[in-house]
């Protein structure tokens, strides 16, 4: 578990043009900068909003980073919903699920 | 000369973001609010605006994080999110090295806030800013409490910091004014977006409107974090203002608006 090392990653991404750049180009040379865990990786490298978020992301950068790969906002939120399903609780951080995986509070 | 004015009001990217999704009602009720703080913070005539923000990772990240922050940088950009999407056009807005400068000087005999020649608006600032000051007129001196990344800033020492926030406007010259900014209860950026535990944001601002002290200061982080959620941790920026203003509030909007993310909530405070 590296979860800072994970955010860090997202974190820049979400601010650095060259970094966004070689995340197109070049995802994997990118990610080997940081030292992730392969679940991580993989999360990463496919774009898997629901195990980032599992893992413990803390929203304020997942949102971005969905962003970022051109997912909606309200696909955004299912996709956590998904990623608790399949993978369980949050398991770090503080943006844990409250929710039920059903639940669409403000309708999305 | 002193601290001039002093309010607190939600922020949210939804607020401008998902503005026409809210019903009317709400939208009308809320917005209206904040045209009321905006006249009244016109009236007030200050020379420079301090903005207490919780922000989200603009500019302080876990690498090295600030329980305080202030601003004394010639101008500051943003918003730092996508303009389209926020619905809030790109802006430079004014600083004031000068005035920051000194007040920065005198806060730090009694709080250790990290000083900052650079900082980025993001939706935390640039949302309350963009209904405040359309315009782009006014000089703001951007601050910052760490509500995001734990270890969080103690309740006690919000206060300790809105205290200091007075003093230093007390010392100098320029008229100050302060806007304090944060949901109340929210669950921002997860499945629970859009969940608001009313009945927690009304109890917080009744504690906040008659300045209670011991009260706004009663919450533990696991109390906040249970019944406010992650978002309710920014009820450090209240405690400072109302530790700043030490008078008594006027309540504007209390209103729980979904899809904003967050209660609708504006409010001022007398400066006693």
């Amino acid at each position: 578990m590296s979860l800072y090392q994970l955010s860090k990653l997202l974190f820049v991404l979400n601010r650095d043009d060259a970094a966004k750049a070689q995340f197109r180009t070049d995802p994997e040379a990118l990610v080997n900068q940081y030292g992730l865990t392969t679940e991580e990786r993989t999360a990463l490298l496919g774009h898997d909003i629901g195990l980032l978020y599992v893992l413990g992301v803390n929203g304020q950068i997942l949102m971005h980073f969905a962003a970022l790969c051109g997912i909606a906002w309200q696909d955004y939120l299912q996709q956590m919903r998904d990623g608790v399903v399949r993978h369980g609780p949050v398991r770090a951080g503080i943006y844990a699920m409250t929710t039920g995986a059903d639940e669409k509070v403000a309708g999305l | 000369m002193s601290l001039v004015f002093t309010g607190v009001c939600s922020h949210g990217p939804g607020i401008t973001a998902r503005r026409d999704l809210a019903t009317p009602e709400q939208r009308d009720t809320f917005y209206a609010a904040m045209g009321t703080m905006r006249a009244a913070l016109r009236e007030a005539r200050p020379d420079a605006v301090m903005i207490v923000a919780a922000e989200h990772f603009a500019n302080f990240f876990m690498d090295k994080m600030p329980p305080f922050a202030v601003g004394m940088g010639e101008s500051y950009p943003g918003p730092i999110e996508d303009p389209d999407w926020l619905a809030i056009p790109r802006r430079e807005t004014r600083g004031a090295p000068d005035l920051g400068r000194r007040l920065i000087t005198e806060m730090l005999e009694t709080v250790d806030v990290t000083y900052c020649e650079e900082w980025q608006f993001d939706h935390g600032i640039i949302v309350p800013l963009h209904l405040l000051d359309p315009d782009n007129e006014l000089t703001v001196i951007p601050a910052n409490i760490n509500c995001q990344g734990p270890p969080l800033t103690p309740l006690h020492r919000a206060w300790a910091f809105g205290e200091a926030i007075r003093r230093a406007a007390d010392a100098v010259p320029e008229r100050i004014a302060l806007i304090a900014t944060g949901g109340l209860s929210h669950w921002p950026a997860t499945p629970d977006s859009g969940k608001i535990n009313f009945a927690w944001d009304t109890d917080f601002m009744e504690r906040w409107l008659v300045n209670d002290r011991n009260r706004l200061l009663a919450y533990t982080n696991a109390e906040t974090y249970r019944d406010g959620g992650q978002g309710g941790f920014e009820i450090r920026t209240y405690i400072a203002a109302a530790a700043a203003a030490r008078g008594q509030g006027t309540l504007h909007c209390l209103l729980p608006i979904p899809v904003y993310a967050t209660s609708g909530i504006v409010a001022t405070m007398e400066i006693a």
